[in-house]
């Protein structure tokens, strides 16, 4: 059976969507109050004047690359507020959102993109907010694996979903086709390890609509793997977050679940792609209606949000972005030792002598340097 | 006073093509206003101020394809405080070559410069920036090196000299920046004996003796596509001479009339729907071919050939039998329209069926045009002159041009060749014959 509709809470225009079948899920969406929900698109304004303006920033010269996550946000937001505080979260490289609302620092993002970090930040200091993952699905197996670690600790399973623990990996409808996405799954699913798959199906790898990579729905292909799956208006951000509460729960007790959240990557893949080469100004309008942020806005005003209370979160927002420029600007290069410390948890002659080289050159340009 | 450098917009592009600036000296602008679109190997895109204040000058001008470093606006005012921070320490150096003055996978070039320490802060990319005057100069130095100064080479570079037992100091050096590149060794290294010139003193014109342009994105798309056709199949080329004048009398007209008001109406149109029906006709032309089978094409994908700032386009109007005259003529403005400001999309040059090369433009009377690779015919139009012209036994000034083109001979014959070129002419000295 193929869902004939993704679930949905919020329609185009912000209106509350009512049916029988979304009941359950209007249910759980109940439980974030007026503030929460004008907390969630706080940081949904949040995240997107910083990538505009790290956008920026790279044209400039002073970032090396980057990767927009422009009309992602609403998925990412719910995903991000139903995860409970003992669960893991392993992002690709497009999960702004998601390290924002776990505590990393904007300029901890920015590093790893004007190259002066690899990782960016270590998950001891923001606990559950694992580090991007830049090779593309890596992270289904490294997730996958964590979680079935959760599994053999007693950590998960017990009943109290506040105690127990789960796994959420995020990536996309591209990455759903690299082999370590499939063998996530099929690892999940055989040892019922807590997590749950979050699948931005953003429209576009690359150049590559997801159409021709997935000739059956995600979700359904994931049924096909043993697990359980849903479908989501991806840029509801309500809808995102009753049902990643929901899976992440079942996930809690063995349960392994996914979610393919219908959205679109409303800006390029990253700032070397140009997507006026493969793809119609016309859909991108289409897309440019459905944007999760004014979507919310439109819910927040029907709950009788004030139009002062939204212009001072952008004014926030946008404060935090310059904020976010200035200290990118007086950031200093990392220190050539760190590329080497990290390799290996103890000392090794080859880096050793690896590391010793690169001073040496580096020294070679003298006071200059 | 700040100077933006062109960055790096995707990763890894050395250079980009100034496609158009958005500001005018004397214009101010915001940290974040877009000032210009360059052209990459990759994508066009727009570059946003780095910088508030004045723009001052502009560096560099649109069309010019510059490396990644170089200075292209400099803008006054501001708050300095706010674009400087952070900002290296700029030096003169004496950009000869008695000292350490070249830092790795760059050097510099003749005359005193202006160059920045090596980056410390985020303030510069990752790669040092190189200092390139505005304008971009062809090499300079086309010598051996003075062996007591150091040799601009590259790492990789030294170390394929060190592994053929080259010495850099003796090598001629070609790099854009006076270094020594992989070709100067491995040329050295191959021709000892001759590999230094004695002082290349004949430079007649200003810059070295060659000037070495990559190729690389619509040269090297061209070259191998117009390798690959002439290479493989059979090009046979046929003329025929027409007096165009009832032609240049239906332009005129369609020009005045209502319908065509606000479109562009021009031989090309008359040319072009000449060909669509004559394709009818003589269907086989319209075919791709391929040594197991024959497909011959039910719709014409008609494209037409454009010299644009990119390089030689072929962009394509889509299923083109379908349309008006009016229609086409809308068809054939807005491809060449798309095609001269560099924003043709790729899935306007696939799927081609035949091309019309419109040399007459250029002045010339004709030629034999290359096939579009996988299509069977390509026409050339001619210049259209007047010409002393028979009529009735009387010579007349008439407009005569030349219909020509090129066949894939695997595909066609002789006689349906000549009755299609025959066809087309026929149209175009007669118009009237396409209401039929």
């Amino acid at each position: 059976m193929t869902d004939a509709q993704p679930i949905r809470l919020l329609d185009e225009a912000g209106e509350a969507v009512v049916t029988a079948e979304n009941e359950p899920w209007r249910a759980i969406a109940d439980e974030l109050s007026t503030d929460d929900r004008l907390a969630m698109h706080g940081e949904m304004l949040r995240t997107r004047r910083f990538d505009v303006e790290a956008g920026h920033l790279q044209r400039q010269g002073k970032l090396g690359l980057w990767v927009p996550s422009l009309g992602q946000e609403g998925a990412q937001v719910g995903a991000a507020w139903a995860a409970r505080p003992q669960d893991t979260l392993f992002p690709s490289y497009r999960e702004h959102l998601i390290a924002l609302h776990r505590g990393v620092d904007m300029l901890q993002i920015i590093d790893i993109f004007r190259g002066a970090a690899h990782g960016g930040w270590s998950p001891t200091e923001v606990p559950g907010m694992r580090i991007y993952s830049l090779v593309i699905a890596t992270h289904a197996l490294h997730a996958t694996g964590y979680a079935m670690g959760i599994g053999l600790d007693g950590a998960s399973g017990t009943g109290d979903a506040s105690a127990d623990e789960a796994v959420m990996a995020f990536y996309g409808d591209g990455a759903a086709s690299q082999g370590d996405a499939s063998e996530g799954l099929v690892f999940a699913a055989s040892y019922d390890a807590p997590i749950v798959f979050f699948v931005q199906n953003n429209k576009w790898a690359i150049s590559v609509p997801s159409t021709r990579q997935s000739r059956f729905p995600l979700h359904e292909r994931a049924r096909g793997f043993g697990l359980a799956a849903a479908w989501v208006d991806g840029n509801d951000p309500l809808a995102s977050f009753a049902v990643s509460r929901r899976m992440l729960d079942d996930a809690r007790q063995g349960r392994p679940g996914y979610i393919e959240a219908d959205t679109y990557r409303m800006g390029a893949h990253t700032t070397s792609d140009d997507p006026t080469r493969y793809r119609s100004r016309d859909e991108e309008e289409a897309w440019a209606r459905r944007d999760p942020i004014a979507r919310l806005a439109a819910h927040l005003r029907s709950l009788g949000v004030d139009d002062a209370a939204l212009a001072e979160q952008e004014q926030r927002a946008a404060d935090e972005a310059a904020d976010m420029r200035r200290r990118a600007l007086e950031a200093t290069a990392a220190a050539s030792d760190d590329i080497f410390d990290h390799v290996y948890a103890e000392p090794h002659p080859l880096v050793a002598e690896q590391k010793a080289a690169l001073a040496a050159f580096e020294a070679s340009f003298g006071s200059d340097a | 006073m700040q100077e933006f450098r062109l960055p790096d917009p995707g990763e890894g592009l050395t250079e980009a093509e100034i496609v158009s600036w958005r500001v005018r000296p004397g214009d101010s602008v915001a940290v974040n206003d877009v000032l210009l679109e360059v052209e990459t190997a990759k994508s066009l895109v727009e570059l946003p101020s780095p910088f508030e204040g004045t723009v001052e000058a502009l560096l560099v001008e649109e069309g010019q394809t510059v490396e990644v470093g170089t200075p292209i606006i400099r803008v006054s005012g501001g708050d300095p405080d706010e674009v400087e921070s952070g900002k290296p320490t700029e030096e003169t150096v004496e950009a000869d070559a008695s000292g350490g003055a070249v830092l790795v996978g760059y050097g510099v070039r003749g005359g005193a410069e202006t160059r920045r320490r090596k980056p410390r802060t985020v303030q510069d990319p990752p790669a040092p920036e190189p200092p390139t005057p505005a304008a971009p100069e062809p090499p300079v130095p086309a010598e051996p090196h003075d062996a007591s100064g150091p040799v601009l080479a590259k790492p990789p570079v030294r170390k394929l000299a060190k592994d053929l037992g080259v010495d850099l100091r003796q090598v001629t050096a070609t790099g854009p920046i006076g270094d020594v590149t992989r070709d100067d060794v491995q040329r050295a290294a191959q021709a000892p004996a001759a590999a230094q010139p004695a002082a290349s003193a004949r430079v007649a014109w200003s810059g070295g003796r060659e000037e070495r342009i990559p190729v690389k994105g619509v040269r090297r798309a061209t070259a191998l596509a117009m390798a690959q056709s002439a290479f493989t199949a059979p090009h046979v080329s046929v003329f025929t001479e027409v007096d165009a004048t009832r032609t240049m009398e239906l332009v005129k007209r369609l020009k005045a009339s209502d319908a065509f008001a606000g479109v562009k109406v021009s031989p090309l149109l008359i040319m072009a729907k000449a060909i669509l029906w004559a394709i009818e006709r003589s269907p086989e032309v319209n075919s791709t071919f391929s040594p197991e089978e024959l497909v011959v094409h039910r719709y014409v994908n008609l494209g037409i050939a454009a010299a644009t700032p990119r390089g030689l386009l072929v962009p394509n109007i889509k299923d083109a039998q379908e349309l008006s005259l009016v229609d086409l003529a809308r068809a054939i403005e807005q491809l060449t329209l798309t095609a001269r400001e560099g924003r043709t999309p790729p899935a306007d040059m696939q799927h081609g069926t035949f091309t019309i090369t419109n040399i007459g433009v250029f002045g010339m009377d004709t030629g034999t045009p290359i096939l579009n690779p996988g299509e069977s015919g390509i026409i050339a139009l001619g210049a259209i002159r007047q010409k002393p012209w028979v009529v009735d036994g009387e010579v007349r000034p008439r407009w005569v041009t030349t219909v020509g083109g090129s066949f894939d001979h695997r595909a066609v014959d002789g006689d349906t060749i000549s009755r299609f070129v025959a066809d087309v002419a026929s149209i175009l000295e007669e118009p009237a014959l396409l209401v039929e």
